[in-house]
């Protein structure tokens, strides 16, 4: 294969070599069942504990709070709908934001579906809530309020702890969608007072099929998974031991290197940044107040279907919110609720790092970017209005 | 990723006759920014009214420019006869296939043709035409685009008809009557409940003032209110200033970047039909 320069880190990361060479044993010599009573099958139990331990580290939890799920959208599904069934048949309302993964506004159009009220907090151009109106949405027949912490698409960050305060001090439970935060940023639960929060493993270099779901000290979430005493009997089922154990080295992988990562990853992601705006006219960058990894994009005239084959051709692989690449026909929901206008929700690009990145990689990006947003601006009949 | 053929990403990569032609025979542009395609075309003929130069403009994906550098190759060197039997299927299967859902690419092109033929003929600056009645008001979809992309490529769903023509891709509001439109084209029964509207009358000619207020009124309250309600959206009737007639877009309309549609394409077409022929339709800022 020749060469690839991966820029698409919120889509999925690439496993850390420490946590692959964590994970091998339990995928060959140690494949015993945790839960059978030889000590072959039963020490493997000490690894999950041990896993534990260390996703309860990364979000400054109780290891007693940590529940092994198999995704972040499981997870994000496990906590709101349980989250209802806890508040009663009463509570019939859900606050989410406009702005959330599909795993939660999907969740939100269902229960919609079911006869639920949803209500769906809009956001400002920069992508920020207006908290006073997430404050006022809260009524007595509140059941959750769901807010995430990062935005995929923009990188867009959301004053969690400041909303989980505010929402608790009215008694509702609030759930945060944390998978693209998660191992990039402190994730400090004992200062933000959420009840419930979401992980995913393989958005921090940690293997696919394995997620986290926190769950406060005191909440008996019902059972999801029925058919085991697995995950304290709320999700049954013989644990992805291997998934597990990698997520464990990788969330303490993550609070090693958070702080130096994250300095990293910013000055990259600005130098990109700065070389796009200052290489290109009519730019324009999405969201402000963002992860320091992510970049989202509008380059005007063009369409970013086009833009991402271009790339592809050089192995640059990136995504869009643009409707193009998924068949889906309007773009992408995120760009919308900040109202960008159409033509450049059509035009934008993510561009996503990770530790992994090297400056090599963004001079890559730097050098070929430009040609290629000329060539296609000479196919659009817009190009003609740049002066 | 999308599974283009090696064709499609040779057109994309290596688009032929990209540009414009100073003074054309002929010019169409259709598509529009809010449906995220834009395609132009136009072509100069020679002596023997043979398309001597064709030249394209896109925004668009990598399918929608590669469907028209293979249009402009397409329609070279031939009589407006013959281009004007040109299909979308003809551009699909020079492209050696599209994905479904990158139909509507192909049919773009056909009516990119169509426009620019029409503008040679009738001198009309067919940009973004809207003939007849529009269906899908996300995307600005009219009746008869979609008869036709059913017709020529015979399509028998719903999902068909929006990958051909996008209609239907947006709110959804409007799928109900594509099937109808469907259903009556393979000659099966119209869905129960379908209201025929032939047996309404003509819109009169003359009208008092009075008169017109009234009827605008009962055509947005029974007509125009309920079509807007499918796609979130409504209206409110803000004056009459001779054939002006001003209104206000809410909901969801009120934000759409389709706003355009919705007014020509809904309302002024309306109230054309029912009302007066000479009726303009504006939004009030």
């Amino acid at each position: 294969m020749s060469r690839v320069v991966y820029l698409d880190n919120n889509a999925t990361t690439m496993v850390a070599p420490e946590v692959f060479e964590a994970m091998k044993p339990f995928l060959s010599g140690r494949y015993g069942n945790p839960s059978s009573f030889h000590s072959f099958g039963g020490g493997v139990r000490r690894d999950i504990d041990r896993a534990r331990e260390q996703a309860a580290q990364l979000l400054n939890a109780d290891p007693g709070e940590i529940v092994f799920t198999g995704c972040g959208t499981e997870s994000d599904n496990a906590a709101l709908l349980g989250a209802l069934e806890l508040a009663g048949p009463a509570k019939r309302h859900l606050v989410i934001t406009r702005v959330e993964h599909e795993a939660v506004l999907q969740v939100g159009h269902y229960l919609k579906d079911k006869g639920y009220r949803v209500t769906e907090l809009p956001v400002d151009r920069s992508g920020a809530l207006d908290l006073d109106q997430l404050l006022d949405s809260i009524a007595d027949d509140t059941a959750v309020v769901s807010v995430m912490w990062a935005n995929n698409e923009t990188g867009v960050l959301y004053p969690v702890r400041q909303i989980a305060e505010a929402v608790k001090s009215k008694g509702v439970f609030f759930h945060t969608d944390a998978v693209q935060a998660g191992g990039k940023i402190p994730v400090d639960l004992n200062e933000v007072p959420a009840d419930f929060l979401s992980l995913s493993g393989h958005k921090f270099h940690a293997s696919k099929g394995v997620g986290v779901l926190f769950v406060r000290r005191g909440i008996k979430l019902p059972p999801y998974v029925r058919g085991g005493h697995q995950e304290n009997g709320m999700r049954a089922g013989t644990e992805n031991v291997a998934g597990i154990v990698g997520l464990g080295v990788a969330a303490e992988l993550a609070l090693k290197t958070m702080t130096e990562d994250y300095r990293r990853e910013g000055r990259l992601r600005d130098k990109l940044e700065k070389g796009i705006l200052e290489s290109c006219s009519n730019v324009y960058v999405n969201g402000e107040n963002r992860l320091a990894n992510t970049l989202n994009v509008s380059f005007e005239f063009i369409e970013s279907e086009a833009i991402l084959l271009m790339l592809n051709d050089l192995g640059i692989c990136t995504s869009s919110g643009s409707a193009c690449t998924s068949g889906n026909l309007e773009p992408s929901h995120v760009l919308r609720a900040m109202g960008i206008p159409n033509m450049l929700a059509y035009g934008s690009i993510r561009f996503s790092l990770s530790r992994y990145n090297t400056e090599e990689e963004i001079d890559y990006v730097l050098e070929n970017l430009p040609p290629i947003i000329d060539r296609l601006r000479e196919i659009s009949p817009f190009a003609q209005r740049i002066s | 990723m999308w599974d283009y053929t090696d064709k499609v990403m040779d057109h994309f990569r290596n688009p032929r006759n990209v540009g414009y032609i100073k003074d054309p025979d002929g010019e169409g542009e259709v598509g529009s920014m809010a449906c995220g395609d834009v395609m132009r075309l136009m072509f100069k003929l020679d002596d023997q009214g043979r398309i001597a130069d064709a030249k394209f403009q896109t925004f668009g994906c990598g399918s929608a420019i590669a469907s028209a550098s293979v249009l402009t190759e397409l329609i070279k060197g031939k009589t407006l006869d013959e281009v004007e039997k040109i299909t979308n299927q003809e551009i699909v299967d020079y492209l050696g296939g599209l994905p479904e859902q990158k139909m509507h690419c192909s049919v773009m092109g056909r009516e990119a043709l169509e426009a620019a033929i029409e503008n040679y003929r009738t001198g009309e600056v067919s940009t973004r035409k809207l003939e007849g009645r529009v269906v899908c008001v996300c995307f600005g979809v009219t009746e008869k685009s979609i008869r036709n992309a059913i017709e020529e490529n015979g399509l028998t769903t719903v999902e068909q008809v929006t990958n051909y023509t996008k209609a239907g891709g947006g709110c959804g509001g409007c799928k109900e009557e594509i099937g109808e439109i469907i259903a009556e084209i393979l000659g099966r029964e119209p869905e129960a409940g379908h209201e025929e509207k032939t047996a309404e009358p003509a819109a009169p000619k003359k009208l008092t003032t009075l008169q017109k207020v009234r009827l605008v009124e009962e055509v947005i309250e029974k007509e125009i209110r309920p079509e807007m309600a499918k796609h979130g959206g409504d209206l409110e009737l803000v004056d009459i200033d001779g054939n002006n007639v001003v209104v206000k877009l809410q909901g969801a309309c009120a934000k759409c970047e389709m706003t355009w549609f919705t007014l020509k394409g809904l309302i002024e077409s309306k109230l054309r039909e029912k009302v007066s022929e000479e009726l303009v339709a504006v939004e009030e800022k």
